[in-house]
């Protein structure tokens, strides 16, 4: 029988502390815990010690006061009477936009150029490999500035479309002019009908998700596969120009009347305007209102169009004299002089069509510059191309190494099962390719977002060059400004790596 | 069996000769099978082949006349364009890279003055050398490495010059705390005594170094100072007569210029009302351009020569001042230590500034007179690539230790240290560094005690450190991860501890590993450098700016563009083909 000693008594040390592993960690965690939180006092006396010193405090308030700087790249309104704050919001914009577009474009170009990098045809293959190469080595910066200096130094000025025989002219049946001013592209403009468009469009979306699903039943139930791509493509395009067309043949003709404040019975525009010159307009619907303008451009007249959405909107401009010009609907335009005081409206000889559902309004040259449509300032543009061409090459080379990724025998194998070339793409090699590129690609959006602040060099309005920027300048407020932007770059790397993980568990391989 | 041999022999049909061999058709050998495999196997093919070939040919022809025919030889985008108009062209016909040969050491150096050029470009060949043991490790002796871990305090001294007492004392604190590492390790654990060593380490840089420093070039300075005082008066009496040497120089090779430009002008007046004899006078006008650049050069050279030796003057008769005090200085001393001894109450404090004042006073004067090394260079003077090169190599080399420190601390059990680290990591690589520069330009004085104020470059050295080591970390701990789990099993069968597992095991292979990573990161970092322009440091992209801002150059903007975009992408390019080397050496090694 073995008479089993008691076990030693446990006792504590001091110097278990430092020599016993069970406790050691403790130790040194404490030890690095009272380290970093004392280097945290130091820096924070000393930022309390430096700003007394300064006369400054440390507050928020200066968001709520007025910024007194224009911004010329916007998306909401602003004006240089709004906040900083506001000021601060429309910088996020203006880098969520150029990271957006830059995004896609940076996607599509990478995807063309990894795939035609992997290309047979040699001289295709070597090409790409310039492209990727020549973007990968030089620094960003100065791709930015040397496409600014092509949109800036060697494109036409708007003068150069003037005349007879001008020296630049518009491209795609007058609709986009390239100006050293930045790029003209025509505006969408919705008008009578776009509501019934828009449904027509989810309807045709929601029925395209209800015939794929229902096509995956089938093929799961009995084998048969239907043409799912065709389908969807015509549910997705179809119904929309049906109607647009429709609509388009049944009312676009409708003529609308013109009435101008002060006119003669029976003027034509052309000699009312004569006495008026660059009036303003507003109208109803909005298409109808960029048709005059046109024809008002065509008599080489300005017109400053008021946007209305209703009625009482367009009375109440007319009234106000916001315009004089206004297009409304015969119906309306019966019952407009009684409801006016003081203002008389008549009807001009001429009339306008009223309009497609969805029309697009193009860029005119008027005075010393384009107008209508929209302008794409050189700084969007050098900023979004070199953001997209930069990070293309990048996505360039992620995009072949996934392809490569895939192994030959992937391939062989779908061949030998019977599957045609473009199902091994979408059934065999794609879904594991996309697992090796997705990653890294989102990573590479992640990089654009945060290269977008090189905003400044183009002086883009960005969040940098506004709250990083002029704010911090105007008020003095390094502190809270850097803070408050370094949050913000911050919070959307966070953001976007936690879409990344989402994205790599769901496809991650499931293993034993 | 040789029956129906004769058999068959006797048909008429059938051959008895054996053919000759035939070489193979045109279309299956050679440039032309290559061709069709490559360029033509299929209509698609061929079209993206015609496609490319267009493209290609239309790029070329806008370009190359325009590079080829370019001016090399000219003073001003104004005289490039008279050129290019003597030879028929418009001002847009020919680049000018006049603009380069006039001001690429200013691109390359930034304002580093002209004679010490030597040291930056020793700096970038040491480097080389200090790179290859690492780089090349199968054909370089490991020796080397002992020069590879000096060189970065050969490099500090080379290029902002000075004693070279202060390096060899930063150098000489690693061997205090290597020594206080031993000692401690013979009495404490492993871990505590590298903790002892490096605060040791850190009190030798906060106490012993200045001290240090200071004594010795007392000791040095103070013998020569009667010696250096004569030399500098009699150096200052002969500086006048030179100032008007040089002077004189400068003027003579203006009226020289002068000439010059007269006969050129003549020259180009005579192609333009139609001479006959246009290709000679093209050739003439050549070489007149040629002689002006020459006359330009020296011109710039005997101007250069005039500011060194008036700053000599001015600097000189400074220093002399400054010498001359310095006896009445070393007499108040036993003075103002007896008034601190005896001081009460508030002139306590007044008393010790007065001495402490003296002092310093005497170290700035004895600091000159006992230099030992190099003159000192200013961080302000230095731009350009030099500049680029300086933040690149300096982030990646200073990272490299934080670097692995937070890859472990990411990959450590220890809670605390590894919320710490992944904290760093993710909040430094979620900011983009543009926002980190202004921060190191505007906020880093209040986080650091009041007064202290030190150079731009050595802020933007630190925050591009911090920076390029939350990446660092990541590459370094794609390293670890990439080593199988079998590593680190068999050192803890072998029952070293953590250090020691890590130091000889782990590290050595991970870090391997991570080279590729290394230098991709590095490439990365070395292109960011030129975002400093917005802080207001002259890298590339600042001079290139500035230079376009002179009215010589005002309008050139390509020819200085590719010359900056062909040096990055050559350094970078180079680098990122050693990488891919690299990765295909290490890839047959764990196969």
């Amino acid at each position: 029988m073995a008479t089993l000693s008691d076990p030693p008594r446990e006792s504590f040390h001091l110097s278990q502390l430092l020599y016993d592993t069970r406790y050691r960690s403790i130790t040194i965690q404490v030890i690095a815990f009272i380290l970093i939180m004392a280097a945290f006092v130091f820096l924070a006396r000393n930022v309390v010690i430096n700003l007394s010193a300064l006369g400054k405090d440390f507050d928020f308030g200066f968001l709520g006061s007025r910024a007194g700087y224009d911004i010329n790249q916007r998306l909401i309104e602003y004006s240089n009477e709004s906040t900083h704050g506001r000021a601060a919001i429309v910088g996020i914009l203006n880098t969520l936009l150029v990271a957006f577009l830059g995004c896609i474009v940076a996607t599509i170009l990478g995807v063309i150029a990894g795939v035609l990098r992997l290309s047979k045809n040699w001289i295709v293959s070597r090409l790409m490999s310039v492209y990727v190469e020549g973007f990968r080595n030089v620094p960003l910066l100065l791709w930015i500035i040397v496409i600014f200096a092509i949109m800036t130094e060697s494109t036409p000025g708007p003068r150069d479309f003037r005349g007879a025989d001008p020296e630049a002219s518009m491209l795609l049946g007058e609709s986009v002019a390239i100006t050293n001013r930045g790029i003209f592209i025509p505006a969408p403009v919705w008008g009578d009908g776009a509501l019934l468009l828009v449904g027509v469009f989810i309807a045709s979306l929601v029925g395209i998700w209800a015939f794929r699903r229902y096509a995956r039943k089938r093929q799961e139930a009995t084998g048969d596969i239907l043409p799912v791509f065709w389908v969807s493509m015509g549910l997705f395009f179809v119904p929309v120009l049906v109607v647009y067309f429709a609509y388009s043949a049944a009312i676009a003709r409708d003529q609308y009347p013109i009435l101008a404040v002060g006119a003669e019975q029976g003027v034509t525009l052309e000699s009312y305007v004569a006495d008026n010159g660059n009036p303003s307009i507003c109208a109803l619907p909005s298409t109808a209102g960029v048709n005059l303008s046109s024809a008002l451009r065509a008599l080489g007249e300005r017109a400053s169009i008021t946007r209305v959405s209703t009625e009482a909107e367009l009375l109440e401009a007319v009234q106000s004299g916001d315009c004089i010009l206004a297009t409304v609907s015969p119906e309306l335009a019966e019952s407009f002089p009684g409801t006016l005081d003081g203002i008389e409206m008549v009807a001009l000889s001429d009339t306008v069509d009223r309009g497609r559902p969805l029309q697009f309004e193009r860029p005119q040259l008027a005075g010393f510059n384009f107008e209508g449509g929209v302008q794409l300032r050189n700084s969007l543009i050098a900023l979004w191309f070199a953001l997209s061409l930069y990070t293309g090459a990048f996505i360039a080379e992620i995009v072949r190494a996934g392809i490569l990724s895939v192994s030959r025998g992937q391939t062989e194998a779908a061949f030998a099962l019977g599957l045609r070339p473009n199902r091994t793409m979408n059934l065999v090699i794609l879904p594991q390719a996309l697992r090796v590129i997705i990653p890294p690609l989102i990573s590479q959006f992640l990089n654009l977002t945060k290269n977008s602040s090189l905003a400044i060099a183009v002086g883009y309005m960005d969040v940098r060059a506004t709250l990083g920027g002029i704010t911090i300048n105007q008020t003095g407020r390094e502190l809270e400004g850097i803070l408050l932007m370094g949050l913000f770059y911050l919070a959307l790397s966070l953001l976007i790596s936690a879409v990344m993980n989402l994205y790599n568990n769901s496809v991650k391989l499931q293993e034993r | 069996m040789s029956e129906t041999h004769s058999e068959t022999a006797t048909q008429a049909y059938v051959r008895t000769e054996m053919l000759s061999e035939q070489p193979a058709p045109v279309s299956q050998t050679g440039a032309v099978k290559w061709i069709r495999e490559n360029l033509f196997s299929s209509i698609g093919n061929s079209i993206m082949t015609i496609l490319s070939v267009a493209f290609i040919a239309y790029v070329l022809i806008g370009i190359m006349p325009w590079m080829f025919g370019g001016v090399w030889n000219a003073g001003s985008l104004a005289e490039c364009r008279t050129v290019l108009g003597a030879f028929g062209g418009d001002g847009h016909s020919g680049a000018c890279w006049a603009v380069i040969e006039d001001r690429w050491r200013q691109l390359v150096f930034g304002f580093y003055p002209q004679e010490y050029y030597w040291r930056p470009v020793l700096t970038f060949v040491l480097l080389g050398v200090a790179l290859a043991p690492i780089l090349f490790s199968d054909w370089v002796p490991r020796q080397l490495m002992i020069f590879s871990v000096l060189f970065p305090f050969v490099a500090v001294w080379l290029i902002w010059g000075g004693s070279v007492w202060v390096p060899m004392l930063v150098v000489a604190s690693f061997g205090v705390g290597y020594l206080v590492y031993r000692l401690a390790a013979t009495v404490v654990f492993t871990g505590l005594a590298v903790g002892l060593a490096i605060v040791a380490t850190f009190l030798w840089w906060a106490f012993a170094v200045g001290a240090i420093d200071s004594r010795i070039n007392a000791a040095v300075g103070a013998p020569r100072y009667d010696s250096a005082v004569a030399e500098l008066e009699a150096r200052l009496a002969a500086l006048p007569e030179e100032v008007a040497t040089a002077e004189a120089l400068v003027e003579s090779i203006a009226a020289e210029e002068a000439e010059v430009i007269a006969d050129r002008d003549a020259t180009v007046s005579q192609i333009m009302e139609g001479a006959s004899n246009v290709p000679e006078l093209q050739d003439e006008l050549l070489a007149y351009q040629r002689t002006l650049t020459d006359v330009r050069n020296r011109q710039s050279e005997a101007a250069r020569a005039l500011t060194v030796v008036n700053a000599e003057l001015s600097d000189g008769q400074r220093l002399l001042d400054q010498y001359l005090t310095l006896p009445a200085l070393l007499e108040s001393l036993p003075e103002l230590r007896e008034n601190v001894a005896n001081a009460q109450g508030d002139d306590v404090a007044a008393a010790e500034a007065a001495l402490s004042g003296a002092q310093e006073r005497i170290d700035s004067i004895y600091s000159v007179l006992g230099r030992v090394g190099l003159p000192p260079v200013q961080s302000r003077e230095i731009g350009g690539f030099l500049l680029a090169f300086i933040l690149g190599v300096s982030g990646i080399v200073l990272s490299f230790p934080l670097g692995i420190l937070l890859a472990l601390g990411r990959q450590s059990d220890l809670i605390l240290l590894k919320m710490v680290s992944v904290g760093f990591i993710e909040v430094i690589r979620g900011v983009p560094l543009i926002v980190w520069l202004i921060t190191a330009s505007l906020l880093l004085n209040y986080f650091l005690p009041p007064g202290t104020t030190f150079d731009l470059v050595l802020r933007v050295v630190i925050m591009v450190t911090l920076f390029a080591s939350a990446y660092m970390a990541e590459v370094i701990r794609g390293g670890l991860a990439a080593l199988p789990r079998g590593q680190y099993e068999g050192a803890d069968s072998l029952g070293l501890n953590y250090s020691q597992s890590m130091r000889l095991i782990v590290l050595p292979q991970a870090l391997k590993i991570s080279i590729p990573g290394i230098v991709s990161t590095f490439i990365g970092l070395f292109k960011d450098t030129v975002l400093v322009v917005f802080i207001g440091l002259l890298d590339p992209i600042g001079f290139s700016n500035s230079i376009r801002a002179d009215t010589d150059w005002n309008g050139v903007y390509w020819e200085i563009f590719i010359f900056i975009g062909a040096c990055f992408f050559v350094f970078c390019y180079g680098m990122s083909q050693y990488s891919q080397y690299l990765e295909r050496k290490l890839a047959t090694g764990h196969r």
